[in-house]
């Protein structure tokens, strides 16, 4: 023991850290901060620390190279000792770290530690936020699959839409005419030299203020944060009622910290890694590509927006969302901090939470795409086949060779791109059925160059059994009239529909 | 030599030295920025732009649309699979062709041919177009990019070489797209 007493001090004169070391260990903290909701910043940094980690054992097998990038994911996955385990842990690591860092950001907000003098605390931490969305999607971009390959194609095709200095971002960003050598390239030194090195300083002067400015008191109804007094109240806090930092508040991020990384491991091990999926050969067209959790939200968004208002959105979006983080600190960097009395920061996490889950929950099952091969694999229903006219299931056959199923299901099987048509016949009249087929509208292509007039006939007459048995079909009331009482379905006419 | 008090000879000396480096930080910036900034440079003038062979006119039925893989003409050593490129061919008749590029005009999916409805259909976000690359329905704004095509000694050539992609899809590929 005395050896290594001795090794320390003939270290330390030399050094001289040990006394700030203990300094920082020892800073009082607000007893009422040692609590489990403050332990998601320690958490985020040491999730970071994993990825360095494991993210510099990747790289001892990894070449990001087009031609190679695929197959040496292959090796890791197949060849290499638990290199299958260590690829589970950076993706998995990754998927945490997104969802604690939103999580700290979502406690900071709510607790109002971003009021002064924490503002540039804030800031930075907008920008960490950033940085780690930006690591997700390079990171993505390593597993160089085809989601890997047509995701840059969509972030391409989104850089494109800047006025003027588009077509030069795209050719910037993939170093080149095309996605190819060149793109993984830059996307392997943005992941692995230049994001983390921006991380890595960005992380320190964010721990630098939080040691500097103290951590943020429990926040209690009623009491204001002021410019002129904080600091002085603040103070007086910590010296009245504050404990050291080690051990009093430590446990719990200690705690908190294994508790996820053991989290991690147990998800890659039972999970196991990301992908990759398909090789990224551009000839291979069979493929629907998805992007990772965080960012199926966007997918969803850019689904659902009307086509003129998604190049403004996409370019002023981000701007007024990232504005708006910045400036938050200064417009509102006084007065109450606890969310008792902040309805509106409440409801505005709420709001965020349901609409980022909600079009997440899309996203996972996209309604919005056709089903590229219902019309080869989901069959048609029995029961809307049998006791059929010869007519109407010849009808049938033109809804699935001419993909009609990709988009519209049938009992829930089937697209769900366009309505689905289990009762079609009771919302469209015969005659709405012919339109809609042939003109299209309304999101939907117009098949009449595609359809020959028998084969509209036939598919007509099916999607008019498409009704529940108990409901009658549509029927256009003025046409009774016009044929004198001898039309279609005239036996249900009632003078009410007369107009 | 200034008669100001408050610059003294270290302190020249030490502001020479700034404006030394700030020289040398100004003319190495020139190769840097040049450096950065060649993939954009070098595309200038559509210099990525060349004539490739889908094959011969024959290969490609009339009326029909087929699929066509093609070289980008702009490659480096570590692009593998990536510079091959595919694109959708439709022979209207005779020498009349009509190619477009694989990427959805929305975000860049690659669509797929339905000869049974006559659609390409988009399995990202829904687009879809017509046989003559006309959007039909979808988020698209726009029809399918097409390729500048021309027949020579029997073979079908067109002048590709670089990502369509909507924002520069007007320079890029040259012809009015054949919007809806």
């Amino acid at each position: 023991m005395r050896l290594i007493a001795h090794i320390g001090e003939w270290f330390d004169r030399r050094l001289q850290l040990a006394a700030p070391i203990r300094e920082v260990a020892q800073h009082p903290v607000p007893k009422n901060t040692a609590s489990w909701w403050y332990v998601f910043g320690s958490a985020a940094l040491v999730v970071f620390l994993l990825q360095i980690i494991t993210g510099i054992m990747l790289a001892l097998i990894y070449v990001p190279s087009a031609n190679e990038a695929w197959n040496s994911l292959q090796s890791l996955n197949h060849d290499v000792t638990l290199g299958w385990f260590i690829r589970a842990l950076h993706g998995w690591g990754s998927n945490f770290m997104v969802a604690i860092v939103l999580i700290h950001m979502m406690q900071v907000f709510l607790f109002g530690a971003y009021k002064f003098p924490r503002e540039l605390t804030w800031v930075v931490g907008v920008f960490l936020l950033l940085m780690t969305l930006g690591m997700a999607f390079t990171g993505q971009v390593l597993r160089f699959d085809q989601d890997a390959y047509w995701g840059l194609g969509i972030g391409a095709s989104i850089a494109s839409r800047v006025p003027v200095l588009g077509p030069a971002i795209v050719k910037l960003m993939l170093g080149g005419p095309i996605i190819a050598g060149a793109t993984l390239s830059r996307f392997f030194a943005l992941h692995v030299f230049v994001i983390p090195g921006i991380l890595i300083a960005f992380v320190a002067l964010h721990l630098l203020m939080v040691l500097k400015l103290g951590i943020n008191e429990w926040p209690m109804p009623g009491r204001l944060a002021k410019k002129a007094t904080y600091e002085h109240e603040y103070r007086e806090l910590t010296l009245m009622d504050g404990a050291p930092f080690v051990p009093y508040a430590v446990w719990k991020d200690l705690f908190f910290a294994a508790f996820i990384v053991l989290a991690i491991a147990a998800c890659a091990a039972y999970f196991g890694p990301f992908g990759p999926t398909g090789q990224p050969d551009p000839t291979i067209i069979q493929t629907a590509p998805r992007p990772d959790y965080f960012f199926l939200w966007l997918y969803a968004v850019l689904s659902l927006l009307p086509p003129s208002m998604e190049t403004p959105a996409l370019l002023i979006g981000p701007v007024i969302v990232i504005g708006a983080l910045l400036l938050l600190p200064f417009l509102s960097g006084e007065g109450e901090k606890s969310w008792r009395r902040r309805p509106i920061a409440v409801l505005t996490i709420l709001l965020l939470a349901v609409t980022l889950t909600t079009f997440t929950h899309l996203a996972g099952y996209a309604p919005w795409s056709p089903q590229m091969n219902a019309w080869s694999s989901e069959p048609i229903p029995a029961r809307f086949l049998q006791h059929r006219t010869a007519l109407e299931r010849q009808g049938a056959l033109v809804f699935q060779a001419k993909q009609c199923h990709n988009c519209h299901g049938l009992e829930g099987k089937g697209g769900q791109r366009g309505p689905e048509l289990d009762s079609v016949a009771v919302r469209l009249t015969p005659d709405q059925l012919i339109r809609q087929v042939i003109q299209g509208g309304g999101n939907m292509p117009a098949y009449g160059k595609n359809l020959r007039p028998a084969e509209t006939t036939a598919l007509v007459a099916f999607l008019q059994t498409l009704h529940p048995a108990g409901q009658a079909p549509a029927r256009d009331a003025s046409r009774a009239v016009a044929l004198g009482g001898s039309g279609e379905n005239s036996s249900v006419a009632s003078p009410t529909s007369h107009p | 030599m200034s008669t100001d008090k408050t610059l003294s000879r270290r302190g020249l000396f030490m502001k020479m030295g700034m404006l030394f480096n700030g020289l040398v930080v100004t003319v190495l910036a020139v190769p840097i920025l040049r450096f950065l900034l060649s993939s954009v440079t070098r595309g200038r003038a559509n210099r990525y732009l060349s004539w490739v062979s889908l094959g011969t006119v024959s290969q490609f039925p009339e009326g029909e649309t087929r699929l066509a893989t093609f070289r980008n003409p702009y490659v480096t050593p570590t692009d593998g699979n990536t510079a091959d490129t595919a694109c959708w061919v439709r022979r209207i008749g005779g020498e009349q062709f009509q190619v477009f590029a694989i990427n959805c005009a929305h975000l860049g999916c690659p669509v797929r041919w339905f000869p049974q409805s006559g659609l390409f259909l988009c399995p990202c976000h829904g687009g879809a177009y017509y046989q003559d690359g006309s959007r039909a329905s979808g988020p698209p704004e726009r029809g399918l990019f097409e390729y500048p095509y021309k027949i020579q000694d029997g073979l079908v050539s067109i002048q590709a070489g670089e990502l369509p992609t909507p924002g520069a899809s007007a320079a890029l590929l040259g012809k009015k797209p054949p919007c809806a």
